[in-house]
């Protein structure tokens, strides 16, 4: 039920390259791995409330303070390219032609 | 700007314009939405990031209590609904100036929803249906390199992620319809109001030219008689009160055009462009897929109805109540108040300096013609300028009291503005006094000899 | 003294009475890894400087007069997903080689007040993504009991260090199992507190709403030890829980069972369960009813669909969590040679960075997430979470913790599941319905099954908060068969090949 141009449609979408070889693989095991799972929306249903959070806290916030120390230096050392205090990434395709 | 555009008569000959609009506001918080760190504007390049609000592997955002408490104060000015319960989501898309290559929005949940708000526009009252006010966090800052400062031709690009993570508030209107001829004058007039809203709430500077509120039009036309909405445009980050009722007129006419030839409007994000035109941006056929899920890393907000209550009553006067009240006051036609509202922050200063002991007549005067002008020559808004409301109640005064004439009240104006003290030190250190009597004769004249031995 | 084969507790009241320093106890770890990790491979990155340096500075603090905690100057070793400035932190992916984060996580620092002597981080599958250590980007960690075979996943490094003494203590993270299948198959301790009650703030994210870090160690009260300075509340987490943090201790010293009302899992037995590992799990029941507990068998009717749950929230979340991972901000960067946009660069970094594993359950949480399939993937995977949740609170109304096998077989083998991602995921079939409750649970060691002579793991679960339960059905299991066998279970474990026989 997942092809192959489906699971090249995902893996565009999470920006991922993937060979044709590793389209084949997954394309067979993501199938797999779908069959077994397709039995939750079979029992699952719809009067139950869903459970995103495992524990039931509400209303966790902070004040509008400052907590900070300016730490740029250390904030870009990571950083594959850095310039003048900026990340430097390559060009941003997109948006206007 | 190659598009066919039909006259604005004619597009209401035949059309009925829907609009909607959505304004996002950044909230003028200390701190980030998630994190500590500052929200100050103009500072260094990612001098104001942490491993939260940069997104570092393993960090953990913690809501900012008091940008929930502006989201819901400004629901509730907006006579919505605050929600009991509701929940952060992601919603995924790659971008680089977003740190976690997702944005914490709200999604099904908003915080508020259901609201309705009445525009003037002349004599004319319009409502303002509001779908919902949310709460998510603003990206970094992009600077293109090389190519001509365009995206599609730049070289490279560099980050800065100071404004990434400060708190914005999404306000989604429902469609708004049967607003006809008016309604380029409806759009700029409702984003005029959340600008005022958001300034008298004190949760934002709501300055659109400093990116603090951005709206983005849809438009579509629906030919008279029809029931169904026709397609839309969405024109992104119309960065001014006049840009937003120029692209909607613009957008009616383009569409108007096209569907009177017998096309279709291609449903597709628009660019606004200075010069009074929108141009193609990413068609939506191809709609993303955000992929929203609820936010785990944030638990849900309930918002007790007696804190809701107790944002109510803080709640400063409405802004439509609020000019209706000082239009009446005033005594002024439609026509002068709509001059005053009109200029940016004029409705303030010119109500602070009638506080102070002048005239509306003379107030408006002074902030409507020789302020509005310094304001412009200088790029800043009127209550930037280095005068307050209480120096120019008191030129006021002293010209009331004949003290000086108009002519020399300019230039005690200018004295305060060059930054030399209040009008009656500035009439003094100039020599400015009208001679009406040898009392003030004698003083102007020992003025001028002190000022030159 | 062994200095390898002695408890924390131990070492830690050697190290306070001064009658060992804890610079003696950290060189005798740190030659051990020496000798054993070249055929182990629990570490990705050993500080044996700074690691010295931190011993020696908990030496002078407790000849100063310093009182400090009953760990303090005892040597661990951390999960490679929590952030520490001292040494790189790479989730065990090429994504991150490298990478040295410029903050601590809130578990590290609790560990660094505490005295504790972080020797280095170990290995795991990547970004905690498997159940063998196989995906780890830097090679597969080995079990001390049997080179050949996994040490468990993903935490199986941390598992494998305490096993091969190469630590008496380690950090791991469970978001299905990652803590306690690599404990039950290395015959060590491993426990996975109700979630919240650990903060996961530094901690590289895999599933947000499942993940959780514990405690690994070879005793009960090692393990209760460790729980008391990682636990607790943290402003920096919103999921942390306020409430105060059970005494695990207390119940780990005392291991009183009488009068707990014990619940057997029906549907974690039968087909596709080792017989060794049913009989060793019947034995510990049988232990646990000699020393006084009571033992009832429940039903959990929807656990059976807790794998199946499991796999699609889990990769949902993954596939958010792990989209910071374009070669932008950090970490590794692919094919930028100045003619490639930032879309090209990022498709690369990821499509080169991350292993099979990683991309495969990225890609099927996409899919889950995606317009049109949420509702019958993730949103039917939400409600079968109410429902698990609801089996475990009507199992709890009849017994204080409910036990199961922690792994439905002993280790398998190298390279034996990696191809096969179903199987490899029944690994973690017992395990998961304690994260998608949210629930406290723990493996511990229950004897070898008599097939092949490997660690078979006991796994308690207990309602949220009440951890303290599991230290003591934990405590009362450890004195009842170390009574029997002598001497703890992993003293049976085979000498390793080169190093000198440390129990």
């Amino acid at each position: 039920m997942l092809t192959r141009s489906e699971v090249a449609r995902l893996a565009a979408l999470a920006r991922i390259e993937l060979s044709d070889d590793e389209l084949d693989a997954m394309a067979s095991q993501l199938d797999v791995i779908l069959s077994a799972v397709a039995a939750v929306s079979e029992v699952a249903s719809q009067d139950i409330p869903p459970t995103s959070h495992a524990v039931p806290l509400t209303n966790v916030m902070r004040p509008d303070v400052l907590n900070w120390v300016p730490r740029s230096q250390a904030m870009l050392a990571g950083a594959p390219d850095v310039e003048n205090g900026r990340f430097r990434v390559p060009q941003i395709l997109q948006e206007e032609q | 700007m190659a598009d066919e555009l039909l006259s604005f008569d004619a597009v209401l000959e035949r059309f009925d314009p829907v609009l909607g609009l959505e304004v996002h506001v950044e909230l003028s918080t200390k701190s980030k939405m998630w994190c500590g760190c500052p929200t100050e504007f103009g500072n260094e390049p990612n001098s104001q990031v942490c491993p939260v609000c940069l997104g570092l592997p393993g960090s953990l955002p913690v809501v900012n209590a008091k940008a929930v408490e502006s989201a819901i104060r400004i629901g509730l000015s907006l006579n919505c609904q605050i929600a009991r319960w509701c929940r952060f989501a992601r919603k995924n898309y790659f971008y680089p100036d977003m740190p976690k290559d997702y944005q914490i929005s709200q999604y099904d949940e908003p915080l508020c929803f259901d609201g309705e708000i009445a525009v003037e526009v002349g004599e004319m009252a319009y409502q303002v249906p509001i779908e919902r006010v949310h709460m998510e966090e603003d990206a970094g800052k992009i600077t293109h390199i090389g190519g001509v400062g365009r995206i599609a031709n730049a070289d490279y690009s560099l980050l800065d992620y100071n404004r990434a993570g400060v708190p914005l508030m999404e306000i989604v209107t429902k469609t708004i319809h049967d607003t006809g001829a008016a309604a380029p004058e409806v759009a700029a007039g409702y984003v005029a109001l959340l600008r005022d809203m958001v300034r008298a709430l004190a949760v934002s500077q709501g300055r659109m030219e400093r990116g603090n509120l951005r709206c983005d039009v849809n438009v579509s036309l629906m030919p008279k008689g029809a029931s169904e909405l026709g397609i839309r445009s969405e024109t992104k980050n119309v960065n001014s009160l006049r840009a937003v009722a120029d692209a909607v007129r613009y957008e009616m006419r383009r569409q108007g055009a096209i569907l009177s030839a017998g096309g279709r409007v291609v449903q597709e994000t628009r660019h606004w462009n200075e010069a009074g035109y929108t141009t193609a941006g990413r068609s939506k056929e191809t709609a993303e897929d955000y992929r929203y899920f609820p936010e785990p890393d944030l638990v849900p907000l309930a918002a007790d109805p007696a804190w809701v209550e107790q944002l109510r009553a803080t709640l400063p006067e409405h802004p439509g109540k609020r000019r209706a009240r000082l239009r009446t006051e005033w005594g002024f036609t439609q026509r002068e108040f709509g001059d005053i509202l009109a200029v940016p922050g004029a409705l303030d200063t010119i109500a602070d300096t009638v506080l102070a002991g002048a005239t509306p007549i003379a107030a408006r005067k002074w902030w409507l013609t020789e302020l509005a002008r310094r304001a412009n020559e200088w790029g800043v808004a009127l209550d930037e300028l280095p005068i307050t409301a209480k120096q120019v109640a008191e030129v006021q005064a002293l010209l009331d009291t004949g003290q000086i004439n108009d002519k020399l009240a300019r230039q005690v104006i200018e004295g305060v503005l060059a930054g030399e003290g209040d009008p009656a030190a500035v009439v003094q250190h100039r020599g400015l006094t009208v001679v009406s009597d040898t009392g003030a004769l004698e003083v102007a004249v020992d003025g001028a000899i002190a000022a030159d031995p | 003294m062994n200095l390898l084969s002695a408890s924390a507790a131990e070492l830690g009241r050697l190290i306070a009475t001064r009658e060992v320093s804890s610079v003696e106890v950290t060189r005798a770890h740190l030659d051990q890894i020496a000798a054993v990790d070249t055929c182990i491979h629990a570490f990705l990155a050993i500080d044996a400087t700074g690691a010295l340096r931190q011993a020696a500075a908990t030496d002078a603090r407790i000849a100063a007069g310093e009182q400090l905690g009953p760990l303090a100057g005892v040597p661990i070793a951390i999960k490679d997903l929590l952030c520490y400035q001292a040494l790189p932190t790479t989730a065990g992916s090429r994504i991150l080689e490298g990478w040295v984060p410029p903050y601590n996580s809130t578990v590290v620092q609790r560990l660094i007040a505490a005295g504790l002597v972080l020797i280095g981080k170990t290995n795991c599958d990547e970004f905690a993504m498997g159940s063998s250590t196989e995906t780890s980007g830097y090679g597969p960690t080995h079990n001390p009991w049997d080179t050949a075979r996994i040490p468990g996943g993903s935490g199986g490094g941390s598992a494998a260090a305490v096993a091969a003494c190469e630590t008496p203590l380690a950090i791991g993270t469970d978001t299905g199992g990652s803590i306690r299948q690599p404990a039950a198959v290395t015959g060590s301790v491993g426990v996975k507190p109700t979630y919240g009650m650990v903060s996961r703030y530094g901690i590289i994210a895999m599933a947000s709403s499942l993940d959780q870090a514990g405690p690994v160690a070879r005793t009960t009260l090692d393990a209760a030890l460790l729980h008391t300075v990682i636990a607790g509340h943290d402003p920096m987490d919103s999921t942390s829980l306020t409430t105060p943090v059970p005494d695990v201790v207390t119940a780990a010293r005392l291991g009183d069972v009488r009068g707990l009302r014990i619940g057997l899992v029906r549907e974690f037995s039968g087909e596709g369960y080792a017989p060794g590992v049913e009989l060793r799990v019947q034995q510990a029941i049988a232990a646990l009813l000699t020393a006084g507990a009571e033992v009832v068998e429940v039903s959990c009717p929807h656990f059976i669909h807790a794998l199946a749950t499991y796999y699609l929230i889990m990769p949902a979340e993954v596939s958010s969590n792990l989209a910071r991972y374009d070669g932008m901000r950090y970490g590794l960067r692919i094919g930028d040679d100045g003619t490639n946009s930032t879309e090209t660069v990022t498709r690369l970094t990821r499509g080169k960075g991350f292993g099979t594993e990683a991309k495969r359950r990225i890609i099927l949480g996409t899919y889950a997430l995606s317009a049109g399939y949420y509702d019958a993937y993730y949103g039917s995977a939400q409600k079968m979470r109410t429902l698990i949740a609801r089996d475990f609170a009507t199992a709890f109304e009849r017994c204080d913790v409910l036990v199961s096998p922690a792994t439905p077989t002993t280790a398998f083998k190298l390279g034996e599941r990696i191809d096969d991602p179903l199987a490899m995921y029944m690994s973690d079939l017992c395990t998961i319905p304690a994260n998608l409750a949210g629930i406290g649970a723990a493996s511990f060691p229950c004897g070898l099954a008599p097939e092949d002579g490997l660690p078979v793991g006991f796994q308690v679960m207990a309602p949220a908060l009440r951890d303290e339960r599991l230290y003591q059905v934990g405590a009362a299991l450890e004195r009842e068969l170390t009574a029997k066998w002598g001497s703890q279970l992993l003293a049976q474990a085979p000498a390793l090949t080169d190093t000198k026989v440390v129990w």
